[in-house]
């Protein structure tokens, strides 16, 4: 199919905000440069003033790949996700950013099949989900999956936003898709995450989605407790009235 | 138009049904009056469904997890051999 041998002229700017991750940072750069041999990208790492070191590695693995391809956002303390990404993009010379975790639970191999989704239906938003076939999640007892889905059926019925997998932070966004949901978007953490995705649903953007698999890494500690509850059902009705 | 005012609208028009029903008599007028509350244990039962039968299918992966740990360890013997520090946190 002729799809495959199209020239993809596009560039993609991998945004990672960090915070100790020392050791994860550094596999998964390897990891992202093995599954994009081909692929015009750079990967922009913005570090809250990591105490373990971690923008020491990362100025290694410049020396080893290259400053044009691994770049450093530095800033001095923890601030945040939503302007983790601001920070990432200004300066982002890519026409598409994708966005992930730092702790390997986004497994880089799943960038082809996100551009590859893109590139397929011209979409503005490829979103990666967990909940279908094909995706998964590995580390959760039985506790976690079933807040996890009653609280996806509880933001499904509520906010009907078109997508499988509200909270997932594994996103491939047109560059000025993300410029411009971002700048609407005040909610911190997880709701974020669904804030933005809502968002681009409610301004009528094109979104797709890719089947995703989710290794859960932080086994046995526990992400969940009343109060995380507490906020996200906050956060869906904050989205039910103002999105 | 903003979510909220969809869904509003929504119970709008089910609750200008309801109020139709009521007046036209069609079914007896007891059991009009519960209509809303079968409504929504109905739509309670419907979420605890979905809730349940999403827990049944939830899509796992354990095989990831080992494939995860090869990458690991392939992703450390490279970076070891071109001077990154890959000693643990």
């Amino acid at each position: 199919m002729g799809n495959e041998q199209k020239e993809n002229s596009n560039k993609y700017s991998i945004i990672i905000p960090t915070y100790n991750e020392r050791l994860n940072i550094a596999l998964l750069v390897y990891l992202i440069f093995k599954h994009l041999p081909n692929v015009n990208f750079e990967i922009s790492v913005v570090d809250d003033g990591s105490p373990d070191g971690t923008q020491d590695i990362v100025k290694q693995l410049q020396s080893v790949y290259g400053e044009d391809r691994i770049l450093l956002r530095a800033r001095p303390k923890k601030l945040g996700l939503g302007t983790a990404y601001i920070h990432g993009l200004k300066h982002a010379s890519g026409n598409f950013v994708v966005i992930m975790d730092a702790d390997l639970s986004h497994h880089p191999k799943y960038l082809p099949n996100f551009i590859k989704k893109q590139m397929e239906t011209g979409a503005d938003i490829v979103t990666g989900t967990r909940y279908v076939k094909g995706g998964g999640v590995h580390g959760w007892n039985l506790m976690r999956k079933l807040t996890s889905r009653g609280a996806n059926v509880l933001a499904q019925t509520l906010l009907w936003p078109g997508v499988s997998d509200l909270t997932g932070s594994f996103r491939l966004y047109r560059k000025s898709v993300l410029e411009d949901v971002i700048g609407s978007c005040v909610s911190k953490g997880y709701v974020f995450q669904m804030e933005m995705i809502v968002r681009a649903t409610r301004k009528g953007y094109n979104i797709a989605e890719v089947p995703i698999t989710f290794v859960d890494r932080v086994y046995g500690s526990s992400k969940l407790g009343g109060s995380e509850i507490v906020e996200y059902l906050k956060g869906l009705i904050y989205l039910l009235l103002t999105t | 138009m903003k979510h909220i005012l969809k869904i509003l609208a929504l119970l709008v028009a089910i609750s200008a049904c309801w109020i139709g029903l009521l007046q036209a008599s069609v079914i007896p007028e007891s059991y009009t009056w519960l209509l809303p509350l079968y409504f929504i244990v109905s739509l309670g039962c419907y979420g605890v469904l979905m809730v349940g039968v999403g827990l049944m299918q939830f899509p796992t992966c354990p095989q990831e997890a080992l494939l995860l740990h090869q990458d690991i360890l392939e992703a450390k013997d490279f970076l070891k051999n071109k001077g990154v520090d890959v000693g643990s946190n």
